[in-house]
């Protein structure tokens, strides 16, 4: 094998403070190569600086043999690195063909897209991906998961040498996983490198060859992964020795212990849409209940059934004994938080401050007359930056300047702000890194032990058994059955969830 | 160190130069008349323009809060003319003439309520019927107009009522009324955006409506409250408009006052996708506005250039934008 990217001593500094002190990775050709650490610790821009979205302020790197002098995307593309992005940059309302074509339409005369052609070229790379979908509908017809197979087909499609993904798994179920994964495979097979960045570690064992780690801007391992343990990589990544993490457990979650209060919360026959459509539930004061089933099973919509977002087209709700709420601003004041899954479209403010997210749920208990009291809603907002270790420059600093997993805990603290009796957590701990991961839990885990209640909902399976004192497994939109603790385990869950799916088996 | 240092001053210079865009132009076009327009240092000059900008300067900050929630108004220079076509009506009418005071009052409270109720049509259209602002606006911007020529058949109505002028010609300390006016208003505007729930949700719901509407802020009411304050400012200029010539031209009255203060409000630095609600920033976009109109004018340059210069200033505001962004 020869090397295909190699990437040395790189530097890059915003504003004086240093993003990248010295890090390095190295890609062989026809490797899949992991790259691992924190929010915060490089990764996003070592890749930026790869694909010239940025400049780098010093070191060397090597692509293809020569000197890479890429100053942006469109001539890393040119020269054979394509990027997938965590956030989809597509056209929805265009069709399947024009997206996978974009730019690169086959013409007629020289100007007339020659659409016959364009349909059957796309069906044709579609179809190597195993995906068979009309590609004449728009794009924005077809799920998520559809969508970003759609965008690694147009990727590799321009005869890339490097595909990076980066958390190329987060919005997919398991059998779509299963194709991507194949996916990854051929393109190993045939010579291509892949550059694969996720927070799922399991994931790594099963597709990649080498994984190196970052932390603070800095390579600190490359080893081969048949050669490591993912406590050494989790050691890796925070910095700590891998026996201090396997004494504490994986996650900082304990199910099972909950003492039951009275029922705050009780679903009955809950249907809102086709999505939802026979949604029973029941939550007991200091208890955490976990919604589990597949990426579309329905536990999104559950949530914002609950929430008051969707109007309920059939069966009941109970808050309290009364009524449930039909709107956010009521549900807020009924005593209901909701963190929402998608953390850019439907939580930060990103323009505005650390301050003004923080409090945005708590604005109308903070006002006298219409005013704003200013000298509580800071003394309430630094009570949560330092209680839930916040690392931001100061309050004032825009909500978007953050990581990942730092705006995650501001929009937590939003909610834990309110102080509800219910709060609602949908993936409360996608898109994070470990450490803050851990932390996220145990605050979690510290509110309910306070006497509130909280619905969790989580793709990681780990995450849902440990945590969750019941699990309330859907499918479809419907619930097939419920699990308690102690004694779930993830491989009852995904019996539970096989025993209605045979798909995912 | 050291050379990062001055790398880092050097930066922020230009961060500096880019953040008071506004500023620097409107230094720019003092010094230019300085250079070149005769008799610009009067206070004659000032007077003019003070008198002038203070209306572009009012539909300005109304604009800029619609802005700031991701919102347009065309309908403001419609609405200038309808208040403005009212006012004549009701103080020279038998009941007007009768009792003046009470007349004066009603010709100024009358016209605001039916401007705050044009942009409460607004504001449900927007907000509870999902209508587009620029096609809901749009339908007050084609029949308030049209509305005020019926009223007064069509023809210019004038009148001398010096209560009712004080609007347009009243001074106070020496300066205009209606510059204290609009300075007035946006001190009152500033403290709403920066103290009050209200203008955190203005804010919030520009930053991001989905998550403002998830997180218990009242979007719609919110919605509605600033096409009102919008369409009250806008009324209030009509007035002003009239009181300054002592006469009601329907059909000129506040005529692309929509673009000035859509113009004025860029020039401010309000973000059109929202999010953002410099009020001050609209008084100094007006200020610019204002001062290149006069500008030409005082040159000899004919108003259909003054138009291409305005749209000049718009192209350049927006680009400083753009970059500032990245």
């Amino acid at each position: 094998m020869t090397v295909l990217l190699e990437m040395n001593a790189i530097q890059k500094a915003f504003n004086g403070v240093p993003a990248l002190a010295g890090a390095s990775v190295e890609i062989e050709r026809g490797e899949v190569h992991a790259l691992i650490g924190q929010n915060g610790a490089g990764k996003s821009t070592m890749i930026k600086v790869l694909t010239g979205v940025y400049r780098r302020d010093d070191g060397q790197i090597s692509f293809n043999g020569q000197d890479s002098v890429l100053t942006n995307p469109r001539e890393a593309q040119a020269a054979g690195i394509a990027t997938i992005y965590q956030e989809l940059t597509l056209v929805p309302l265009r069709s399947v063909t024009e997206n996978v074509m974009m730019g690169y339409e086959p013409k007629r005369f020289g100007a007339f897209i020659d659409w016959s052609a364009a349909h059957a070229r796309t069906r044709e790379i579609l179809t190597r991906f195993g995906i068979d979908i009309d590609v004449k509908m728009p794009l924005g017809t077809y799920s998520t998961a559809i969508q970003q197979l759609v965008a690694i087909a147009r990727a590799v499609s321009l005869d890339a040498k490097l595909v990076i993904m980066d958390e190329p798994t987060s919005s997919l179920d398991t059998s779509e996983v299963k194709t991507l994964f194949g996916v990854v495979r051929s393109l190993r097979d045939a010579g291509v490198s892949v550059l694969y960045v996720s927070h799922f570690l399991d994931e790594l064992f099963e597709i990649c060859d080498r994984v190196t780690t970052m932390r603070d801007g800095k390579t600190v391992g490359c080893v081969k992964l048949a050669e490591t343990t993912k406590l050494d990589l989790i050691a890796g990544m925070l910095g700590r020795a891998s026996s201090d993490i396997a004494a504490a457990g994986m996650t900082e979650f304990g199910g099972g212990a909950a003492k039951k209060g009275e029922i705050l919360l009780e679903a009955k026959d809950v249907a809102t849409g086709p999505r939802l459509s026979k949604f029973d539930m029941s939550l007991h004061r200091g208890e955490i209940v976990g919604l589990g089933g597949l990426l579309g099973a329905g536990r999104t919509e559950a949530a914002r059934a609950l929430f008051g977002v969707d109007a309920l087209r059939s069966g009941s709700i109970t808050l309290k004994g009364a009524a449930a709420p039909s709107q956010p601003a009521d549900a807020i004041s009924a005593g209901l938080g909701y963190l929402t899954e998608d953390r850019k479209a439907e939580g930060i403010i990103p323009d505005m401050s650390v301050r003004e997210n923080l409090t945005l749920a708590l604005l109308p208990r903070m006002t006298k007359g219409g005013q704003i009291d200013r000298a509580r809603e800071r003394e309430i907002v630094q009570h949560y930056i330092d209680a839930l270790d916040i690392k931001t420059a100061d309050m004032e600093q825009p909500i978007r300047e953050l990581s990942g997993g730092n705006q995650q805990k501001v929009l937590l603290a939003r909610w834990l702000a309110i102080e509800p009796d219910i709060l609602i957590l949908d993936e409360p701990t996608r898109g994070v890194d470990i450490g803050a991961k851990r932390e996220i839990q145990l605050i979690i885990r510290d509110y309910v032990d306070r006497g509130y209640s909280v619905v969790l909902i989580s793709s990681e399976f780990e995450e849902l058994v440990e945590g969750a004192d019941r699990i309330v497994v859907l499918n479809e939109g419907r619930c097939v059955t419920e699990l308690t603790n102690p004694g779930i385990t993830e491989h009852k869950l995904v019996q539970a969830l096989a025993h209605t799916n045979e798909a995912i088996v | 160190m050291s050379m990062t240092t001055s790398e880092i001053t050097g930066k922020s210079m230009l961060q500096v130069l880019r953040g008071h865009g506004g500023v620097v132009a409107l230094v720019a076009i003092l010094l230019f008349n300085m250079a070149f327009t005769p008799n610009f240092f009067q206070l004659q000059t000032l007077f003019v323009n003070i008198s002038q900008v203070a209306t572009i300067a009012i539909v300005a900050m109304g604009m800029t809060l619609v802005i700031a929630t991701g919102g347009i108004d065309l309908s403001v220079g419609a609405i200038m003319a309808l208040a403005g076509a009212l006012a004549p009506l009701i103080f020279l009418s038998e009941f007007g003439t009768a009792y003046p005071v009470l007349g004066v009052a009603l010709a100024i409270a009358l016209p605001l309520l039916v401007a705050l109720a044009c942009g409460l049509f607004n504001g449900i259209m927007v907000a509870k019927l999902n209508v587009q602002p620029i096609i809901a606006t749009l339908i007050l911007f084609i029949s308030g107009r049209g509305v005020a020529q019926v009223l007064t058949n069509g023809n210019l109505q004038t009148f001398s009522n010096p209560q009712f002028s004080y609007l347009g010609t009243g001074k106070i300390l020496g300066l205009p009324f209606q510059g204290w006016l609009a300075v007035a208003i946006a001190v009152v505007l500033y403290l709403v955006i920066s103290r009050t729930t209200f203008g955190r949700y203005v804010l919030a719901i520009g930053g991001n409506e989905r998550a403002a509407r998830l997180s218990g802020g009242p979007v719609a009411r919110v919605k509605i409250g600033v096409y009102m304050i919008c369409g009250a400012l806008a009324g209030l200029a009509g007035l002003i408009v009239v009181a300054i010539n002592s006469a009601s031209d329907a059909a000129r009255n506040g005529s692309l006052m929509e673009l000035d203060a859509i113009a004025a409000a860029v020039v401010g630095g309000a973000l059109l996708q929202g999010g953002r609600a410099p009020i001050f920033g609209a008084i100094l976009g007006a200020v610019i506005i204002q001062l290149v109109k006069y500008t030409l004018l005082a040159n000899g340059v004919e108003d259909e250039v003054a138009l291409i210069a305005k749209a000049g200033i718009i192209l350049v505001a927006v680009y400083v934008q753009q970059a500032r962004k990245e």
